[in-house]
Order: C-alpha cells, then sequence, then structure tokens
C-alpha cells in the first residue's frame, strides 16, 4: 500500500507523530465524543489562561481510538488552538481542520468531524464549570 | 526493510512455475480457439487439455468445468444463472438459501435475486461462525431451488460442513419433486482441503486463480451435469454457450499449473502452515485483550483472525505496514461503506470490538523468521494506539 495515495503526507506524519497526546489531570474543560459502536472515540482536555482578562487555550491534550484520520485531526486540532484565544478560535470548522491537513478523501471526512466536535464540547464545559 | 507478506487470502504471488507455462501463451501460441486453422487449432487444444486436468483433481468430467474471469463471477453465474434457468425467469416461485457470511460475491447475488422476487433464507451462524445444518432442513421448503453455504470464510477462516450438508441436500432430493441444487465458494479452501466434487456433494462450486499462486483476471465454475443455467454473458458460443468471450487461455493455463502445484507435497504443506499459523496465535494471543475470531479447530490453515480492543483496525494496518508487513481488518475505516464486518457482526461480535479487527493469512511461502518478525513488532504496534486511546 503506497500510504501516500491513500493519505496525505500530513496525515501519515500527524498519524506516526500525534502532538498533544495524553490527559491532563484537573482540566478546566473536558469532552468525550462519538462512541465505541460506531467506532471513533476521542477525549479532549483542556486548561484555560487569562491575559488581560482574555480567555486563551494554555493547554491541550488529546486522547483518540479511531483510524490514522481519526487520530491526525485530533492531532492537527491540537496545534492549531493551543495559545490561541478562545473568542477567535472557538468556531473552527472541521473544513480548517481538513485544510491543514493538506485535505481529506470524501469517506474520510466524517472522521475529523469527531475533533471539533469534542473541542467545542470540552469549551462548553468549562463554561458550565465556571 | 523486512517485507512480510500476510495477506494471502487477499491475494497471492504467482509461482514462477504458474508464470513460465503461461508464457508460450502469450507469445508464440497466440491463435483463437475458435479458429479451425492451425494456429487456432493448437490452442484449443492447450484449453481443453487444461479442462481434463482440472477435471482429474476436481474428480469430475472436462465438461462440468467453465472458465470465468474470477470467482465473483463464477458465484454469480451459479447464483443468478442457476436461479434464472430453473425459474425460467419466473423469480417469484423460487426459494433459495444462503449463508449471511457469503463472499460479497454471493451476497449480493442473493441480494439481485430477493429483488427480482425470489424468496431468500439468509442462514444465521453462531458465534464461531458455522452454520447449523438443522437451520437448512428446517428453511427447505417446496420451492426451494439452490442452498449456496461457502467452504471455508475470507474474513475468520471457519471451514463449513460441506461433505455433511451435501450428504443432507442428496438425501432430501430423493425425495422431492423438484431438486434442490448445491453451491459451495470455495475459493478459500482449494489450497488446503479436500475438494472432490463428489466427496463434498455439491451441484456447483467456484474457484479463483489467483489465491492460489496463478495470476489475476481466471477462474472456474463447475457444473454437474444437468445442473441448468442460464449464461449472464451473451455472445460467441464459448464454453458450451454458457460464458461467452474468448478464452483467457494463457490465463487458464497457468491456473492449472498452479492447481497442481497446489496437490504437489500437499500434506507437507499444510502440515507447515497450520504449524505456523499456530505458532502466530499462540504469540498474538499473548497480547492482552485480543481475541480469536472464528473457529479455534475448524479452522483452515492459512488465515489467522483477531480483533483487538482499543486499537482501531486501519491504524494497525497503517503501522504494520511502515513496518514491511502486509495484514488486512474488516473495520469499518478500512471499508468503502464505513460499515464494520457484516461477518463479525453475524458472529455476534460488538461493533466496539470488530472496529479492530485484524486479519494475518499465509501461503506455503512463508517463512518462521516473517512470523517471529510480526510477534516481533504487532506488540509494540497495538501498545502505541493503546496508548493514544482514550481509557473507558
Amino acid at each position: 500500500m503506497d500510504l501516500n495515495k491513500l493519505y496525505s503526507k500530513k496525515v501519515i506524519e500527524h498519524f506516526k507523530n500525534p502532538r498533544n497526546m495524553g490527559e491532563i489531570k484537573s482540566p478546566d474543560g473536558m469532552a468525550t465524543v462519538g462512541n465505541p459502536r460506531c467506532g471513533d472515540i476521542m477525549r479532549l482536555f483542556i486548561k484555560v489562561g487569562k491575559k488581560n482578562g482574555k480567555e486563551h487555550i494554555k493547554d491541550i491534550k488529546f486522547q483518540t481510538l479511531g483510524c490514522a484520520a481519526a487520530i491526525a485531526s485530533s492531532s492537527m486540532l491540537t496545534t492549531m488552538v493551543k495559545g490561541k484565544m478562545l473568542k477567535r478560535i472557538e468556531k473552527i470548522n472541521r473544513e480548517a481542520v481538513a485544510r491543514a491537513l493538506g485535505g481529506l478523501s470524501a469517506v474520510k471526512i466524517h472522521c475529523s468531524v469527531l475533533a471539533v466536535d469534542a473541542f467545542k464540547k470540552a469549551i462548553e464545559n468549562y463554561r458550565q464549570k465556571k | 526493510m523486512k517485507r512480510v507478506y500476510l495477506d494471502n487470502a487477499a491475494t497471492t504471488q504467482v509461482d514462477p512455475r504458474v508464470l513460465k507455462a503461461m508464457l508460450p501463451y502469450l507469445k508464440d501460441k497466440f491463435g483463437n480457439p475458435s479458429s479451425i486453422h492451425s494456429w487456432g487449432q493448437e490452442i484449443k487444444k492447450a484449453v481443453e487439455e487444461s479442462r481434463k486436468k482440472v477435471a482429474s483433481i476436481l474428480g469430475c468430467r472436462a465438461g462440468e468445468i467453465i472458465f470465468t474471469s474470477c470467482a465473483s463471477e463464477s458465484n454469480n453465474l451459479a447464483l443468478k444463472g442457476m436461479v434464472e434457468a430453473v425459474t425460467n425467469g419466473n423469480f417469484k416461485k423460487a426459494h433459495i438459501i444462503v449463508s449471511s457470511i457469503e463472499h460479497h460475491a454471493g451476497l449480493d447475488s442473493a441480494k439481485h435475486l430477493e429483488k427480482l422476487g425470489v424468496k431468500v433464507t439468509w442462514l444465521s451462524v453462531d458465534q464461531y461462525g458455522l452454520i447449523d445444518i438443522k437451520e437448512i432442513e428446517k428453511a427447505i421448503q417446496e420451492n426451494t431451488v439452490l442452498v449456496s453455504v461457502m467452504y471455508v470464510n475470507n474474513e475468520m477462516g471457519t471451514i463449513e460442513p460441506i461433505a455433511k450438508l451435501g450428504k443432507m441436500i442428496k438425501k432430501l432430493n430423493k425425495f422431492r419433486q423438484s431438486q434442490i441444487y448445491f453451491h459451495t465458494d470455495a475459493v478459500q479452501a482449494i489450497q488446503y482441503l479436500n475438494c472432490n466434487v463428489q466427496g463434498l456433494g455439491v451441484d456447483l462450486l467456484s474457484l479463483s486463480g489467483h489465491k492460489f499462486h496463478a495470476p489475476k483476471g481466471v477462474g472456474l465454475l463447475f457444473k454437474k451435469d444437468g445442473t441448468p443455467i442460464t449464461r449472464l454473458q451473451d455472445g460467441g458460443g464459448q464454453e458450451f454457450g454458457l460464458r461467452a468471450g474468448t478464452e483467457n487461455v494463457a490465463s487458464i493455463v497457468g491456473l492449472i499449473k498452479a492447481l497442481e502445484l497446489v496437490e504437489e507435497h500437499k500434506k507437507e504443506k499444510v502440515k507447515r502452515v497450520v504449524y505456523l499459523r499456530d505458532k502466530l496465535i499462540k504469540g498474538i494471543l499473548k497480547i492482552g485483550g485480543v481475541q480469536l475470531t472464528g473457529h479455534p479447530q475448524k479452522r483452515i490453515p492459512h488465515i489467522a483472525s483477531f480483533v483487538v480492543k482499543g486499537a482501531e483496525g486501519e491504524a494497525m494496518i497503517l503501522l504494520l505496514d511502515e513496518t514491511g508487513i502486509a495484514a488486512s481488518s474488516g473495520s469499518a475505516c478500512t471499508s468503502k461503506i464505513l460499515e464494520p464486518s457484516y461477518v463479525l457482526k453475524a458472529m455476534n461480535i460488538p461493533p466496539e470490538l470488530s472496529h479492530g479487527s485484524l486479519r494475518l493469512s499465509l501461503s506455503s511461502k512463508t517463512t518462521e523468521k516473517d512470523i517471529d518478525y510480526v510477534l516481533e513488532v504487532l506488540p509494540k504496534i497495538i501498545k502505541k494506539l493503546r496508548k493514544i486511546a482514550p481509557k473507558l
């Protein structure tokens, strides 16, 4: 199998060396999305910091059970939002993640939904806790 | 990098001796078997000699062998062609019984017939993927025309009791007005099991060349004398008028050579492959959270299949490929329709487990070093993926 044909180089790179993988002890927000029956499952942890009264993603970690596309989009999302202002980044969509990964084939798009969903739910969870 | 090919249930490497037997028919011996000049007649002789050789291996007459392009075509011809012939196109009259774990070619042929009005009974399987002969006996009706059960399942390797089923159907046919015909897809069985059609008691049997070291693009259908079939592909009168199209001569010659090689030292080869497969299974089961799929004993020598908890199939395949190992998976993400394996589903394996399915399939060319290499690499890959996954 030629990996480059199934997936972009970026996807394979993030799949093989996922960034920000793991968990955060006592996170400010956390979410688990997907379900084991449909296959992919993702858990996201965030730490929110404040600078001049503005909130930003101070730290973010993920755990994903899923295919290469699911793992790579989890990893990519974390790199895209880490350190960014919450207000600026909370509306991130799956297209942006897929684009950053150099594109995903039609059947794999659904795998990238999970990461964005988990991120939005983690922010929601953070706001509820506040 | 070491390269280990353990996806022989998907396809196999053409044996050099097979290629050598084929080459003359891709060079100087190029005539059309339908031509009456010497160029054509020489080739016609080669095709008919090949037919005789297959017949002697399968225990039938040469006139009962139809060469096709692959087992998918053979399955289509066996199911759709047979039912059309026997019902005269009056599909609503007929009832057929098909196992729910057939290869897509059989499964979808039956679904096609279902759409045309044929009543289909889908056979269940137990947790090991075995069909129940009693269930078939109960399902048989007055208008049942066909039972189709694969000899060995391609995803998990369970061997179905084809000979027993053949006997049962033969017995029933003695007391029936209309005959029940019996078809089996023997694609994964041919290299390691006895495929004598008399012993199996089948009327129709499908084979594909590329699963046993012949090239892709050639297969065959055994059709017992008297079994009605309407051809699906119209045109010339080749293959007794049942399959139009100029014969794929070189590949037919290759298929026969490969079949002869299968029979050479068969017992020793079976023993060796079983030894290697069992070593592989034993080693992989040592990794915690891994379960064997398919029957532990009634299992074809070359297939080892598992479900791995906490690691997804496609991810495992890609990481194995990175280390030079070819394997396959029935996970949703490896299928184009994003559905997990219907075979594992039929065996009541929950989707959260079938998502982590892994199949390694050997050949007589697999070495002990290959197996040792997999046993060294796979635990690390599973560990890596489990580390990425959330603890549930």
